[in-house]
């Protein structure tokens, strides 16, 4: 059990992983990419420009997905004074920062045509804007704090403030009147999305996830090589 | 199972956590007015003054009031209790249809008259093929 946080090991397991993460990702991609491009149908009322969604929603939700993990991690940092998670949540953050400027040019784009603004400044959008600012801040604090030590200090303070920003991204569409318009997925009502529309959505959020894992397994390789290169042989 | 210190650790944390949860909350509660993206033509009717600065309407476009000449659009938005009588010079979005949510910017010049200088639509949850729309509207 212990031989698994030794970082050789673990580096040549995250080595094999790699190669299956990504075959799994770009079959799932095309598939994707496949039904939400081809086979899906145009809506009612958009017509093509729903397609954006596809990108558009995905994305969202893996970038708040990832700094929702990133938080929770950051507690046991502090708390607990977990030696590990501070590698995890530094591999995580640039996927889910790709991803929060991702939703945020996408929606910009969809939001042109069938808005009739490139930006609104309601709660939905100034609130991801701030997630972004948040994903920044917390990757540039490891950049500028010279001292590692403080770096994770600083970092996890950085994502659990983040946190309190999660609930008023998903709830602002509910809470406040918005341009965004309010959620079509919910565990209490009837999903307002057609089945037909629904499956490129989830094959799309897979196909993301999948990417972001990828990404973290690199990240967290090349974070393990530095320790070992330091010649320290804990984590 | 954990020593003191980590248990003081996570109550002081959690402590500072859950009190600029409630700063936060605090904070948006009282910047409500400013929150908000727009006033329903409820809120336009009950204001105890009418603003001269740029403000946000938005409702649905009530059905059949859509007025086009060559100058300009003229509609009508409502929130089902209220209407209130909006006209624009310029085009309007994609998705700016009768029945359906917009947004319109401008300035106020009664209660009852907007002078809009942007018409922004206002996009519902759902999401359908034509047909099941179609078919939809067969069973009404």
């Amino acid at each position: 059990m212990l031989n698994y946080f030794n970082p050789k090991n673990t580096i040549l397991i995250i080595n094999r992983l790699q190669k299956y993460v990504l075959i799994l990702f770009l079959l799932v991609l095309v598939i994707g990419l496949l039904e939400a491009l081809v086979l899906s149908p145009e809506d009612y009322k958009q017509s093509d420009s729903v397609r954006i969604m596809y990108v558009h929603v995905p994305s969202a939700w893996i970038s708040l997905g990832i700094f929702s993990i990133i938080s929770i991690l950051s507690f046991g940092i502090l708390i607990f004074k977990n030696k590990n998670f501070h590698l995890i949540t530094k591999s995580l953050a640039p996927s889910g920062f790709v991803f929060n400027l991702i939703a945020l040019v996408t929606g910009s784009i969809w939001g042109k045509p069938t808005w009739g603004t490139w930006w609104a400044w309601d709660a939905r959008i100034t609130s991801m804007l701030l997630l972004a600012v948040f994903y920044l801040m917390f990757i540039l604090s490891w950049r500028v704090v010279d001292n590692n030590e403080k770096a994770i200090k600083v970092s996890s303070i950085i994502a659990i403030l983040g946190l309190i920003n999660i609930p008023i991204i998903k709830f602002s569409v509910d809470w406040w009147s918005t341009l965004h318009q309010p959620a079509s997925i919910n565990l209490l009502k009837e999903t307002s999305i057609h089945s037909s529309m629904l499956l490129p959505l989830g094959i799309m959020t897979a196909a993301f996830a999948l990417f972001s894992i990828l990404i973290f397994l690199m990240k967290y390789n090349t974070e393990l090589i530095k320790i070992k290169n330091k010649g320290l042989d804990r984590l | 199972m954990y020593g003191k210190k980590v248990k003081l650790r996570a109550l002081f944390i959690l402590s500072i956590f859950l009190s600029l949860v409630l700063i936060s909350f605090l904070i948006f509660k009282s910047l409500e007015e400013n929150v908000i993206y727009f006033k329903s033509p409820t809120e336009i009717k009950n204001l105890s003054e009418l603003e001269s600065k740029k403000i946000r309407v938005g409702g649905m476009v009530k059905k059949n009031s859509i007025k086009t000449n060559d100058l300009e659009i003229n509609f009508i938005i409502t929130d089902f209790k209220n209407e209130l009588i909006v006209s624009f010079k310029g085009s309007v979005p994609n998705l700016f249809e009768e029945g359906k949510g917009v947004v319109a910017e401008g300035f106020l010049e009664d209660r009852n008259y907007l002078k809009a200088i942007k018409i922004l639509a206002k996009h519902d949850e759902n999401y359908m093929p034509p047909e099941v729309k179609d078919a939809l509207k067969g069973n009404n």
